[in-house]
C-alpha cells in the first residue's frame, strides 16, 4: 500500500528541509550531460576524495543543469552560516582548493564565485539572480534545474511537484482542459498549436485505448533545452504527461527520447521506477479511478521522427515516414487510435499551469504567445546555454544582455533562430520582440528555441549550405520534390561556395525552394529552404562575393574543398 | 551468435512494434546487424524481411557492417559548424587516415558525423562511445590520438 499524496509531500518537505538546513556543508555538483562533457564527473570524484581524505563531513549531491552551460562544470557550496555560493568552470584542482579554502578555512573565495543562491548576502559576491545572465530571465520551467537532485522524486514533490496532478484529479478532465485553454498555452515544439485544442479533440475522439506521447525528439541542430529538462527535472515533464493523459482519457503513454541523450534516458528510467513506487503510475493513481502506464521509446537516429506522424510510425516499428493528414493524431494516431503528442517543454508548462493556475501562467508573454519560453544560446556567444524568458523579449536582449554578445567581443553578423526551418536575421532586425508568430514575417521563426549567434568569421553561404546538407540527409525520401530538391539546392550551394557559382544560381535556388515547399507533405520539406531564403534576403552581398568575385569573405568556404585549407587562396585559385 | 540472438528474442513480444527495440538490442550486443539477425527478427515478429531491412537502413543508428571499438561521432550541428566543426572532422580524418563513414582496417576506429549532439552551448563537440567531449580544438584532437599511439 502506497502512502497518500499528502503524507508523501509532508515527508518529502521534511527531508528537503533537513538536508538543506543541515549543519553539515552541502556541495552541489552539476552533472548533467553538458557538465560531464567538460569534466564534471572528475570534479565530483575530486570532491569525494578530498572530503574522505580529510575526514570532513559534507553532503555531496549531484544536481542537473542550471542552463549556464558556458560555466560548466558548476558547483555550489552551501554552509549553514551563509547562503550557497556558486562557482563556475571548476576543475579537480579547483575542487581541492574549494574544500581547503571554503570548507576548512571558511573563505567563500569571492574572486571565483559566480553568485550566491538563496537568502542573505556574502561580501563581494552578487546574488546569482541579479547577475547579467539571470536578471532578465523568468525561471519557471527551469525553476528546479540545477537545484534539485533529479534522481530523487522527493526533491520534486517537496517543491510542489505533482500537486498539479493532484489538483487535476480533484477538478476533473473538462476543468483541466479549460485551465489549459485559459492559460493560452501553445505547443513549444515549433508549430505553436494550441495545446488545449489537441487535448479536446483527443478527448472527444472515438476509440480506445487512447495514448499520450511525449515528443523528446529535439532534432533541430542548436537545441538542447528538452535534454536539459529531461536530465535535470524529469518529473516536471512526466507530471505534465499524467495530466494530459487524465484530461484526454488515455491509459498508456510513451516518452520518445533520442539514443544520443544517454543520460536523459537513464534519468527517465529512474524517474518512472520512482513514480511507480509512489503510486503515480499504475492503476488507481493517487487513489482515483485514473490509471496510466509509461514506456520509454529510444529514438534510432532520424530527425524526421520529431514530426508527429513520423514519430508514430517509428513507435509502431516502421520507417519514420510522415503520414498524410488528415486524419490528425488526436483522432487517429498510434495504431490508428486517438493520440495526443506534446513536446517536452509543453508538458512541463502544462504541469505548471495545473499547479499554479491559468491566470498566473498568462500573466507573462504577448497577446498570442503566453508564458515563458526556453531558448538555447549557442554559436559564438559568451554565455552559451539554456535560458528562460517571457515571450515578447527582443532578440537583442536575449543575445546581448543575457548571452553577453560574442565571446571575443567581435560584432554579431547574424542570429540564426529556429533550426534549419528557421532563418538568419541581421543585427538591424534584432529589436523585434520574439513570440511564436513575430519572426515569421521576417522570414524566420523561433522553432523549438534554438538561437545560434554568428560572428563575422562564419560564412553565411556556408551556413546555408550546412542547413541544406542537413535537410538532404534527413529527408525521409517520401516526397520527390523534397528528396531531390534539397539535394539540388545543396549541390548549387556547394558550387557557389567553391567558386563555381553562376549568375542565375540565386533564381534557380528560389525556384527550387518554392517547388520543395509546395511539394512536401511535412514540415521538413516545407521549411527546408527557410534558412537559405533568409540568407539570400538579408545577406545578398555575401552571395555576390562568392558568385561574381569568386571569393569567400571569411575563408570558411575553402574548408569545404578537399584540399588543405589555405585562407590566402581565393576560391578560383583552387585548381578545380 | 545464434544463441545470443535467441536470448535477446525471448525478452520481447512477437509484435511488429518490437522491430526497432529488437534491432537496437541486437546491435548493442553484436555491434552491427548481420543479415542472420535481421532474418531472425523478421521471423520472430512476423514482419516481412524486406521491411526489417527497410527499417534498418532508414535510421541513422543502425549499421550493417561491423564498427570499430571506438566509435567517434563528430557533430555537424549549426553551432558546432560555425565554431569550427569542419576543421575538427578534417583533423580526425587526417589522424585516422579514414573519411567520414569509414572504419579503420584494424577495426579500432569508426568515424561518423551526427546532426546534433545537443551540447551546443559548449561547441564544437564530438562523442566517443557515448561520451561527449566539448570545446574541441585541433590541438585536443592531436592530444587525443597521440595518447592512443596514432600519430
Amino acid at each position: 500500500m502506497t502512502i497518500s499524496f499528502q503524507e508523501l509531500k509532508r515527508r518529502s518537505k521534511e527531508t528537503w528541509k533537513a538536508l538543506r538546513g543541515s549543519r553539515r556543508p552541502t556541495i552541489l555538483v552539476g552533472t548533467a550531460a553538458c557538465g560531464r562533457a567538460v569534466g564534471a564527473s572528475e570534479v565530483l570524484e575530486a570532491f569525494r576524495r578530498e572530503l574522505d581524505s580529510r575526514g570532513l563531513e559534507g553532503a555531496l549531491i549531484e544536481v542537473g543543469c542550471t542552463g549556464l552551460c558556458y560555466a560548466e562544470p558548476l558547483v555550489s557550496i552551501v554552509k549553514p552560516s551563509r547562503p550557497g555560493v556558486c562557482y563556475g568552470n571548476v576543475t579537480p584542482e579547483k575542487a581541492r582548493e574549494l574544500v581547503e579554502r571554503c570548507l576548512v578555512r571558511d573563505d567563500p573565495l569571492p574572486r571565483d564565485a559566480l553568485g550566491t543562491i538563496g537568502e542573505g548576502r556574502v561580501d563581494g559576491i552578487p546574488r546569482l539572480v541579479e547577475t547579467a545572465v539571470f536578471k532578465p530571465q523568468v525561471r519557471r520551467t527551469l525553476r528546479n534545474c540545477g537545484f534539485i537532485d533529479p534522481v530523487r522524486i522527493g526533491d520534486y514533490v517537496a517543491n510542489e511537484g505533482y500537486s498539479g496532478l493532484a489538483r487535476a484529479l480533484e477538478i476533473g478532465p473538462e476543468q483541466i482542459i479549460d485551465q489549459i485553454k485559459r492559460s493560452g498555452l501553445r505547443g513549444r515544439g515549433g508549430a505553436g498549436f494550441p495545446t488545449w485544442r489537441k487535448w479536446q479533440l483527443c478527448r472527444e475522439a472515438q476509440g480506445a485505448p487512447k495514448y499520450v506521447i511525449c515528443n523528446g525528439s529535439e532534432g533541430d541542430p542548436g537545441t538542447f533545452s528538452n535534454k536539459l529538462l529531461l536530465e535535470s527535472d524529469p518529473h516536471s515533464v512526466l507530471e505534465g504527461m499524467l495530466i494530459a493523459a487524465y484530461a484526454v482519457g488515455a491509459g498508456r503513454g510513451y516518452v520518445y527520447c533520442p539514443a544520443e541523450y544517454a543520460l536523459a534516458l537513464q534519468r527517465l528510467e529512474t524517474a518512472l521506477a520512482q513514480m511507480e513506487e509512489c503510486g503515480f503510475l499504475g492503476d488507481r493513481i493517487l487513489g482515483s479511478s485514473f490509471g496510466f502506464r509509461i514506456t520509454i521509446k529510444e529514438g534510432a537516429g532520424a530527425y524526421i521522427c520529431g514530426e508527429e506522424t513520423a514519430l508514430v510510425e517509428c513507435i509502431e516499428g516502421r520507417r519514420g515516414v510522415p503520414r498524410l493528414r488528415p486524419p490528425f493524431p488526436p483522432t487517429s494516431g498510434l495504431w490508428g487510435l486517438p493520440t495526443v503528442i506534446n513536446n517536452v517543454e509543453t508538458l512541463a508548462c502544462a504541469a505548471l499551469i495545473a499547479q499554479r493556475g491559468a491566470e498566473w501562467f498568462a500573466e507573462l508573454g504577448t497577446d498570442k504567445s503566453k508564458g515563458t519560453k526556453l531558448f538555447c544560446l549557442s554559436g559564438n556567444v559568451k554565455h552559451g546555454g539554456v535560458i528562460e524568458v517571457p515571450f515578447g523579449m527582443t532578440l537583442r536582449e536575449i543575445v546581448q544582455a543575457i548571452g553577453g554578445g560574442t565571446s571575443d567581443g567581435r560584432p554579431i553578423k547574424a542570429v540564426h533562430t529556429g533550426g534549419p526551418g528557421g532563418g538568419c536575421l541581421p543585427p538591424s532586425l534584432l529589436d523585434t520582440p520574439v513570440d511564436q508568430d513575430s519572426l515569421a514575417v521576417l522570414g524566420s521563426s523561433i522553432g523549438s528555441g534554438g538561437v545560434v549567434v554568428i560572428d563575422e568569421d562564419a560564412c553565411i553561404v556556408d551556413l546555408a549550405r550546412n542547413s541544406l546538407d542537413f535537410a538532404q540527409r534527413e529527408a525521409c525520401g517520401q516526397c520527390v520534390p523534397c528528396r531531390l530538391g534539397t539535394r539540388q539546392m545543396f549541390d548549387v550551394l556547394t558550387d557557389i561556395s567553391r567558386g563555381r557559382g553562376q549568375p542565375d544560381d540565386l533564381e534557380l535556388l528560389a525556384e527550387l525552394a518554392e517547388g520543395v515547399r509546395l511539394g512536401s507533405l511535412c514540415g521538413l520539406g516545407q521549411t527546408a529552404a527557410n534558412t537559405l531564403l533568409s540568407t539570400i534576403r538579408y545577406f545578398p552581398d555575401d552571395y555576390q562575393a562568392h558568385i561574381q568575385r569568386k571569393q569567400c569573405p571569411t575563408a570558411a568556404c575553402t574548408l569545404t574543398a578537399d584540399e588543405e585549407p589555405d585562407p590566402s587562396l581565393s576560391l578560383l585559385g583552387r585548381g578545380e | 551468435m545464434k544463441e545470443r540472438l535467441e536470448k535477446i528474442l525471448t525478452e520481447y513480444e512477437r509484435r511488429p512494434g518490437e522491430v526497432i527495440p529488437l534491432l537496437q538490442q541486437v546491435q548493442a550486443a553484436l555491434g552491427y546487424l548481420p543479415r542472420e539477425a535481421m532474418l531472425a527478427i523478421a521471423r520472430f515478429t512476423g514482419v516481412p524481411e524486406s521491411r526489417v531491412y527497410g527499417v534498418a537502413t532508414f535510421y541513422g543508428q543502425f549499421r550493417l557492417t561491423p564498427i570499430g571499438k571506438k566509435h567517434i561521432l563528430v557533430c555537424r550541428g549549426a553551432s558546432c559548424h560555425v565554431r569550427g566543426a569542419p576543421r575538427i572532422l578534417q583533423a580526425i580524418e587526417r589522424h585516422l587516415g579514414i573519411k567520414e563513414g569509414e572504419t579503420t582496417p584494424d577495426l579500432e576506429y569508426s568515424l561518423e558525423t551526427v546532426a546534433c549532439l545537443g551540447t551546443c552551448g559548449l561547441s564544437p563537440c564530438i562523442m566517443t562511445n557515448k561520451k561527449v567531449e566539448a570545446k574541441m580544438t585541433a590541438k585536443k584532437v592531436a592530444e587525443h590520438f597521440c595518447k592512443d599511439g596514432r600519430r
